[in-house]
């Protein structure tokens, strides 16, 4: 027996000794605040207090804290409570998962020193890593909670800096994946190939079936419906449990259901592996045996536009640039390993996980497990982080199948590793082609040639081989222009969504020739961007006739930063100044993608709010809220929200293609608008009418007059609503032709970076100084975290362009696989510019992936400008840029 | 032996691992991230054993640094200027979580090529202690490591103390570390630098470099070159075969060999620079 002090109070806990006390604190006593990112001291999410001083609970021994003092996220104490009213007012908790070791380490810096300096707060929290936020905020909310001060709260819909309506939540240890499963829960564990390729023979399992604490076990052959899955139904080709052969590192063969309580020990499993050559490459691949027969040459999809003839306007240029442009794989890495647990409730099998994606997990699953849809519920848990993988499967057949088929409740929680071996990629890219321009500088054709390794599976390969042609000329008018990119199979991880579907590596490749095609033309690299910037009537190289184009007024906010930027580099060696733009469609690509909304109030005097749209730390529970409330009328503080819960809320589509602002927030809209003027026609009120509600009785006041309708009185629908509404929105666009010609979105956003840097041509290092960020968000509906998307995004571009690069087989962990820390990011300033969109809810257009793509060009172009190096392949490690130095 | 002891003192824990086989346990910031949900026993947890922590001059001479001291303790410890590359190693050994748990001895103990520890001692000359029970022997450090995660510990020793002569505390020192990022790194390159000037001249110099060869080095060409020179010219005595030579360096996912035979002359310039300045 271990006793010790828990946040104040004397336990007792039967634990092994050198048992984590990670585990133990969640497992045994119910703290499940303390999460778990990788269970090797790389991440700091798990830090405790151990007498005070910050601990990873993962690395310290259950014994070890035997008579000592022991702090978790429970705990009230006098910094922590400064910390979490800092951490909520500044937007600082995105996600929610690192957000207690943040607030631990945090505590134990205050005690030690109570009014940190910003580089204190760096170095202390140093070892503490986030996926979400870019740390500007963090660093800023720790200063601020030292020094005693708050920003006042903004009240009011549109446009205020409304504080996250689940930031409470998220600062006090909100619950993810692993945090809840029923009493008795099955704990499921996978046996994953350590192959790329190989056949595989599982052995006589009544063996293993018979060992003390095996429940069940479970191969392909026990799937019930049809064992292959894709988030586009007409390529479902991925097993959820693989037949033989395997066809990537870390896919599931097998699963194994283990007693409560029982060791998930999978040694001594019965298989026999015979090692396959594998495809590596997509140049091997598409001269190799097709993976899945019916795509020759490993072929998944090839997506093209081609509007007017590039070669002859390139062959009568003035200037002409060629080059080429290499990515790797990159790791969303999010501090949150997948994680879930399943049940059964009568004939309804439920499914509470992490996800983007609660709908199409619905289908999906239901389908795989050979159940009628109305038969699987999806709950989202509060998602740790996303950023493009939750949204295929991962965990949720499978914690499915063994409730279905044992009758029992199960749980699942990937290991780091899985979670970076078996989850999607970003897809790799080899790409090559030319730009053009004439003697003034005006671009006048474009031939690009893209290579995307898609992995082993469909994935989101067809949208990136089609988002990428579509949006490689950038933001900027381009009269002709000849577009290819493929999605090649591999036996690599599977390639899908990873914030931007491709389009942040076309970037790339296109903002790093318009650098070079800028100093050809003679032209300053800012001034060249402007000269061929998009404008309201232009049309895009799909032949869409854009409007609301904010291209334009965004690199025009950075040019007196540029001007200031460059005569301080200026003679400075090492220094160097970097731009690059983006644009990017919101929504799916000329495919329908509705939202749905549904608002009601209850007889108590609450507006709810059924809000489907998964808020993975990006916002949508607060702005659509916010969206939501300025239609209806009645102020945030009166609305409580419900879901994402597929038996509450109605499907608001997948949090991905930055479209939830947009196309959730227009659904909520409409629904808000429905209700309003439900309310307004009982009481015979005009459009002018201000509600609000006092108790169960919501108020009309209407030219002087006031009606009042008394909710407890009206009878509840099955919703438990009186009044209530339902709307849906669906993107307006029109499918693209054989040549990639139409008007695939309905709304852009637009967005210029500026980078400062010095570059330490002795080493190839590179110190990043600056960052200006001018994103046309159309309107702000919430500076506040709009800002948060900005920084986080500029954080993940600073990884791609730096450090990020997935190898399978040897950086399946935090400290070989190297995401931005505390000092990576440097001082962000935002401009949000707002060139409102008639389509969007109030103006406002997308805005989660946009701020990545230029990110990584426009350090490149910096480095570029600093030191000569044309660097053609990313991340842009020390030794490389060393390389590329002239 | 049971799966799992925790002694109260180092003659108990001696006892133990003469018994049988035994993982000597400090503090975890290295077994546990190789470990799967459980650490392999049996275990020998030292985290009891107060004796093997913190810092004292030595009987006769130098220092004694207990080797269950953490990071965290050596970095706020006030300590003469010939050991500020430890402490500034010490504060970039992983995040102050793991600085808060790691301890000196077990980072040597673990033998890794990039151990950050390990520049720094060579550095100032130290030894190891070791025991067992059936006596005490003092090692040098470069005689203790061996090569990647290899080392002369028995299987009944247990390394107590890191010792410093005195010799080994005079002059300053600098630790310079290369990594792709700011925190959390493993590092591409490491050097620590000592220097001791008198009447300006430098009269002694120890220079290593981690994680450019199986276990980290020191440099006997580039340490002769500096010998004698005035400090504004130290710079210029690295000579770039002094370092390379004396270095093996492998192509892995954070660098190339060649890189890291380049970055190593550099951070050697600047470690012996910001010693001197």
């Amino acid at each position: 027996m271990i006793r010790f002090s828990l946040n104040g109070a004397l336990v007792d806990v039967d634990a092994p000794p050198t048992e984590r006390l990670s585990e133990t604190l969640r497992e045994r006593l119910g703290k499940t605040g303390t999460k778990v990112g990788c269970d090797a001291g790389d991440c700091g999410a798990c830090t405790v207090l151990l007498d005070g001083a910050a601990v990873c609970a993962c690395l310290t021994p259950a014994a070890r804290v035997s008579g000592r003092l022991v702090t978790t996220i429970e705990a009230e104490t006098p910094e922590l409570s400064r910390l979490r009213a800092s951490f909520h007012a500044h937007g600082a908790a995105q996600c929610g998962i690192c957000t207690p070791g943040m607030l631990l380490t945090a505590a134990d810096l205050l005690t030690r020193s109570a009014r940190p300096s910003e580089a204190e707060v760096e170095q202390a929290l140093g070892g503490v890593l986030c996926r979400c936020t870019g740390y500007r905020s963090i660093i800023a909310a720790v200063v601020a909670a030292g020094q005693g001060v708050l920003p006042e709260e903004q009240a009011g819909g549109i446009g205020a800096s409304v504080r996250r309506l689940d930031g409470a939540a998220k600062v006090a240890g909100d619950s993810f994946g692993a945090d809840e499963w029923p009493e008795g829960a099955l704990v499921l564990r996978a046996v994953r190939s350590p192959h790329p390729h190989a056949a595989f023979a599982i052995g006589d399992l009544t063996g293993l079936r018979s060992r003390s604490g095996v429940a069940a076990i479970f191969t392909a052959a026990d799937i019930p419906g049809r064992n292959a899955f894709s988030v586009i139904p007409p390529f479902a080709d991925q097993p959820a449990i693989a037949a033989s052969p395997a066809r990537f590192r870390g896919e599931c063969v097998a699963l194994v259901a283990f007693e409560p309580g029982a060791e998930p020990d999978l040694s001594g499993f019965p298989i026999i592996w015979t090692p396959l050559a594998p495809l590596a490459t997509p140049e091997a691949a598409e001269a190799g045996t097709p993976l899945h027969p019916d795509r020759p040459g490993n072929l998944l999809v090839e997506g093209r536009v081609v509007r007017g003839d590039a070669a002859r306007a390139l062959a009568s240029s003035a200037h002409v640039v060629e080059g080429t442009m290499t990515t790797g794989f990159v790791e969303h890495a999010y501090i949150e390993p997948e994680a879930g647990a399943a049940w059964m409730d009568g004939d309804t099998l439920v499914i509470r996980a992490c996800t983007q994606a609660p709908g199409m997990d619905r289908e999906d699953t239901a389908a795989i497990l050979g159940l009628p849809t109305d038969r699987v519920r999806i709950i989202a848990s509060a998602t740790g982080g996303g950023f493009g993988s939750k949204l295929d499967l991962s965990l949720q057949p499978l914690i499915g199948l063994v409730t279905l088929q044992t009758g029992r409740p199960c749980r699942m929680v990937y290991s780091r590793g899985e979670s970076m071996t078996s989850t999607t990629k970003r897809h790799p890219a080899e790409m090559r082609g030319r730009i053009g321009c004439d003697a003034q500088g005006r671009i006048t054709g474009l031939e690009f040639e893209g290579c995307f390794n898609t992995g082993a599976y469909s994935s989101w390969g067809p949208t990136v081989a089609n988002r990428v042609p579509v949006h490689v000329s950038g933001p900027y008018l381009t009269p002709a222009i000849t577009a290819r990119a493929r999605a090649i199979h591999t036996h690599g991880p599977v390639s899908g969504a990873f914030r931007g579907f491709g389009v942040p590596q076309g970037a790339l490749w296109q903002e790093t020739m318009y650098d070079r095609l800028a100093d050809k033309a003679g032209l300053d690299r800012l001034e060249f961007r402007l000269r061929n910037a998009l404008r309201d009537g232009d049309p895009s190289a799909t032949g869409q006739a854009l409007r609301a184009v904010g291209i334009h007024d965004c690199l025009m906010a950075l040019k007196p930063h540029w001007t200031r930027a460059l005569a301080e580099a200026d003679g400075r060696a090492g220094r160097g100044v970097g731009v690059a733009s983006c644009w990017y469609g919101c929504g799916n690509t000329a495919l329908p993608n509705p939202s749905t909304i549904r608002i009601g109030l209850a007889p108590a005097g609450q507006v709810i709010l059924h809000q489907g749209a998964t808020d993975i730390g990006q916002g949508s529970n607060t702005v659509i809220a916010q969206i939501a409330s300025q239609a209806l009328g009645l102020p945030l503080t009166d609305f409580h929200l419900i879901g994402p819960d597929t038996a509450l809320t109605p499907d608001a589509g997948k949090t991905s293609a930055s479209r939830q602002t947009y196309v959730t927030g227009r659904a909520a809209k409409a629904a808000a608008e429905c209700l309003r003027a439900e309310i307004l026609r009982r009481v015979n009120a005009g459009e002018g009418a201000t509600l609000s509600l006092s108790g169960t009785t919501l108020a009309v006041r209407d030219q002087g007059t006031t009606a009042q309708i008394d909710l407890a009185s009206l009878p509840p629908d099955a919703n438990g609503h009186v009044l209530t509404a339902e709307a849906s929105y669906d993107p307006p666009s029109s499918p693209l032709d054989a040549n990639g010609q139409g008007a695939p979105y309905a709304v852009y956003g637009y967005g210029a970076q500026m980078v400062e840097l010095e570059v330490d041509a002795a080493l190839g290092t590179v110190r990043l100084l600056k960052f200006t960020a001018a994103h046309d968000v159309g309107r702000a509906i919430n500076p506040m975290l709009a800002r948060g998307q900005i920084e986080g995004g500029i954080a993940q571009g600073i990884g791609m362009a730096l450090m990020e690069e997935y190898l399978p087989g040897r950086t399946e962990n935090l400290h070989d696989y190297l995401i931005p820390t505390f000092g990576d990011v440097p001082p962000i300033e935002s401009l949000l510019i707002e060139v409102p969109d008639p389509e969007g809810p109030f103006g406002a257009k997308g805005l989660g992936e946009h701020v990545l793509i230029p990110t990584a060009p426009a350090i490149l172009n910096a480095i570029r400008h600093a030191t000569g190096a044309e660097i053609a392949c990313v991340p842009a490690l020390p030794h490389r840029v060393c390389e590329a130095l002239p | 032996m049971a799966d799992y002891a925790r002694p109260q003192t180092l003659t108990e824990a001696l006892r133990l691992l003469a018994a049988g086989p035994g993982r000597v346990l400090a503090g975890g910031t290295d077994l546990y991230p190789a470990a799967a949900a459980r650490l392999a026993g049996p275990i020998i947890d030292l985290g009891a054993v107060a004796e093997l922590s913190g810092l004292q001059s030595g009987r006769q001479s130098g220092l004694r640094i207990g080797a269950l001291t953490p990071w965290t303790a050596l970095a706020e410890a006030k300590l003469p200027p010939a050991l500020r590359a430890l402490q500034q190693a010490a504060r970039q050994v992983g995040g102050r979580q793991v600085q808060n748990a790691g301890t000196i001895g077990g980072n040597l103990c673990n033998a890794s090529p990039a151990a950050d520890g390990v520049p720094p001692l060579l550095a100032v000359g130290a030894e190891v202690e070791l025991a067992s029970a059936l006596g005490t022997r003092r090692l040098a450090l470069s005689d203790f490591l061996r090569g990647p995660r290899r080392t002369a510990l028995g299987a009944d020793e247990v390394l107590t103390a890191v010792l410093i002569p005195d010799s080994g505390l005079q002059g300053r020192s600098a630790f310079v570390k290369l990594g792709a990022r700011s925190h959390l790194v493993i590092s591409v390159a490491m050097v620590a630098a000592r220097l001791v000037v008198q009447a300006g001249r430098v009269v002694d110099a120890a220079v290593a470099v981690g994680s450019c060869s199986p276990v980290a080095v020191r440099l006997p060409a580039v340490e002769a070159a500096l010998r004698g020179a005035l400090p504004a010219e130290a710079v210029d005595r690295v000579r770039v075969p002094d370092v390379t030579e004396a270095l093996a360096p492998i192509d892995d996912v954070r660098a190339t060999a060649a890189y890291r035979c380049q970055a190593a002359v550099v951070l050697v310039r600047r470690a012996v620079a910001e010693a001197l300045a």
